[in-house]
């Protein structure tokens, strides 16, 4: 009976899984710890939901998003797309710029919002084509592609609004970003739910996913059985660019504005920190959609602890990076073997010590 | 054997090559376009120098890492800490000068050390380390002040505003005699440039770069301790982005936690523009130096029109950037079919 339970025990903790559910679950009893009501969610005046989980939960959206396209990204090509974070910008300055007809501020639409809408999302996708053709055509690593639309996607964004910050003050344009009518809920975590189970449905009915793993172990191999690898590592640079611009319009929807210079900024750091997290290796390959989505929770938590403990946003980083050596070092292959020689030779030793 | 040869020339330095003649042409077509707003003058010139010194030392850097196949985005917040802490250290502290020098380099070869052994010793990737290293750093200067700090201190400000006059100059419009100039900074600089030339051209260490960028396998089974080399090139590269930083402060004269955004970036693009290879085992100090150049032309023309926002500057680079990328990869794929 105890075997079979110590059985079990042993596979939960190798499921994938355990680890980053291990992980929020720290985050979260060191809040309970410190604020005893975190768990508290109460409804306000005005009829909507109100909470620290709420508030995790809602501003995570963005990072969930983030982390379903950046986890393809990873997944497929090894490498990880460092430019979401000025996408976001990019696409937030196009609709904007388009709703407000080139002011820097309007108080009605002067376009049709799914035009400006639509036009943002397909600036985002132009983006994302651009990082495939780099990548999966031209066969640059990742991240060198990706570091030139991280440098120049604020630029193009500041030109695209004119250097200004353009503000949208319409109620309609909040809602993305806001409430839906009288639904308690926050419309963002709609928006990260439906992305999640639409990538869920594309990934798990189709053989795409099945498709981006086997490109990511073996790009060569995958070619070699048939499948067009170039064409499902751009793929993959086009669903992340085009997450990334939902993303962006769902940011710029809480702000109702345009900032080229803040909108998702040090975003692209959290969402590799969620893949990371989530237990998916940073080198590519197998990937676990479920496991980023924990991830990108559990980094949400963490900066809004962070933050409520009185540590700046320009800090923040500091704790971050931190926490991005320590899973990159307990992931390394060359960690793993040491550990396991030290395993061993302990293992030995007490052997030995036992027959002596 | 001329074929051979000749064949040998179009694939190392033809990049090298088309980055000098695309300075020259940029330079020229400048002057020509602002001769009137004084392009022409010899002063302009060594400004590229006087204004990218920093630069200049942080790109050696970056080319003896990416030399070894790897890349080390983290020199733009190395860079910010190592102003933020100088700053700090002799206004809020009273640090002498010399100390702030020491404490410069010990924080870029703090980051080279730590940065190098993850990378090298375990085996992870080099984007992943200094991108956290670059968050690090960021994060490091907000934690030692979120205020801007202007630097005062005397023993500081003599060296950033020493003139070394040179033996030419030009009148100016009351007909005296002004003598060009360059700061210390700028004969730092190049003294780097030529000590990294001649480390990677004719040292035991810099072949050996070489030899870890063209093919890690090859260097193992040559008997290569590749490991201890590349790290001693990321703490290198680490010690000259320290050394950079300092510059870069003696150039601004401040601390502030936006400072050298992007600075990776330009380091990267200079780099490449010089003809290095992303993939390792190509590249020279003295490409490097002329991607500087031409990063220091472009802005020099935006400035100089005046009307264009800065923001060009970042966007013309990374175009640049993207082109030679993408120079480089048809370059490869020609290789390959010759092959």
């Amino acid at each position: 009976m105890s075997k079979e339970k110590g059985f079990n025990w042993k596979q939960i903790t190798s499921h994938h899984l355990f680890m980053p559910v291990v992980c929020l679950i720290v985050v979260c009893l060191a809040n309970v710890i410190k604020s005893p009501d975190f768990f508290k969610i109460s409804i306000s005046d005005n009829g909507v939901l109100y909470g620290s989980v709420i508030d995790i939960i809602n501003r995570a959206s963005e990072l969930v998003i983030l982390a379903i396209g950046m986890t393809l990204v990873t997944a497929a090509s090894g490498g990880q797309d460092i430019s979401v974070g000025a996408i976001m910008a990019v696409a937030a300055a196009v609709c904007c710029q388009i709703l407000s007809g080139g002011a820097a501020s309007t108080s009605e639409f002067q376009n049709p919002f799914i035009l400006a809408a639509l036009a943002g999302l397909a600036a985002a996708m132009l983006c994302g084509l651009f990082n495939g053709f780099l990548v999966a055509k031209l066969n640059i690593q990742p991240m060198v592609a990706t570091l030139i639309l991280y440098t120049a996607g604020r630029g193009i964004a500041q030109l695209v609004t004119q250097g200004q910050i353009t503000y949208i003050r319409v109620d309609s344009y909040k809602v993305l970003g806001g409430y839906i009518g009288k639904c308690p809920i926050p419309t963002p975590i709609f928006a990260a739910i439906i992305s999640v189970v639409v990538a869920y449905l594309v990934l798990n009915k189709t053989a795409l996913g099945l498709y981006i793993e086997s490109v990511g172990i073996n790009g060569e191999a995958s070619r070699l059985v048939g499948l067009n690898s170039t064409r499902i590592k751009w793929m993959a640079y086009v669903i992340c660019g085009f997450l990334a611009g939902f993303a962006g319009l769902v940011n710029s929807s809480r702000i109702y504005s345009a900032d080229a210079n803040n909108i998702g900024l040090n975003l692209e750091m959290d969402a590799i920190l969620a893949v990371a997290l989530g237990g998916n290796l940073l080198s590519g390959g197998k990937f676990s959609l479920a496991g980023s989505i924990i991830g990108a929770f559990t980094i949400q938590a963490l900066t809004t602890t962070l933050l409520s403990m009185n540590v700046s946003a320009d800090q923040v980083p500091v704790y971050k990076a931190i926490v991005v050596v320590v899973i990159v070092v307990l992931q390394s292959p060359v960690f793993k073997k040491q550990m396991a020689v030290w395993k061993a030779r302990k293992s030995s030793n007490s052997t030995e010590g036992g027959r002596a | 054997m001329g074929k051979a040869k000749s064949k040998k020339i179009s694939s190392s330095t033809f990049l090298l090559l088309t980055t000098i003649i695309l300075f020259v042409v940029m330079y020229a077509a400048g002057m020509i376009i602002f001769n009137d707003k004084g392009f022409a003058k010899p002063q302009m010139f060594l400004n590229l120098f006087v204004s990218n010194a920093g630069l200049l030392v942080i790109g050696c850097g970056m080319t003896i890492v990416m030399i070894t196949g790897g890349i080390d985005i983290s020199v733009g917040s190395v860079t910010a800490l190592v102003c933020m802490v100088c700053a700090f250290a002799m206004e809020r502290m009273g640090m002498n000068a010399y100390m702030a020098v020491l404490v410069a380099l010990a924080i870029g070869l703090a980051f080279g050390v730590v940065q190098g052994y993850l990378v090298a010793y375990l085996d992870i990737q080099p984007f992943i380390v200094t991108l956290a290293g670059m968050f690090f750093g960021r994060g490091m200067t907000a934690i030692v002040s979120t205020d801007m700090i202007a630097i005062t201190n005397e023993t500081f400000l003599k060296w950033a505003k020493f003139h070394i006059n040179l033996p030419f100059g030009t009148h100016n419009q009351k007909g005296e005699y002004l003598p060009a100039y360059i700061y210390p900074s700028v004969v730092v600089a190049i003294i780097v440039v030529i000590l990294v030339s001649i480390m990677l051209k004719y040292s035991k260490f810099g072949r050996k770069l070489y030899a870890i960028g063209g093919s890690q396998q090859s260097a193992l089974m040559m008997g290569l301790n590749v490991k201890r080399t590349k790290f001693q090139a990321y703490v290198l590269a680490g010690f000259l982005s320290g050394l950079g930083g300092f510059l870069f402060c003696l150039n601004s004269c401040a601390g502030f936690v936006e400072q050298a955004k992007g600075l990776e970036m330009d380091a990267i693009s200079s780099a490449v523009i010089g003809g290095t290879l992303l993939s390792g085992g190509v590249g020279t100090a003295v490409g490097t130096l002329f991607g500087v150049l031409i990063k220091g032309t472009i802005s020099s023309l935006i400035t100089t029109q005046g009307t264009l926002s800065s923001w060009w500057v970042r966007i013309t680079l990374s175009a640049l950037l993207c082109f030679f990328i993408v120079l480089q990869a048809v370059i490869a794929a020609v290789k390959k079919k010759g092959n």
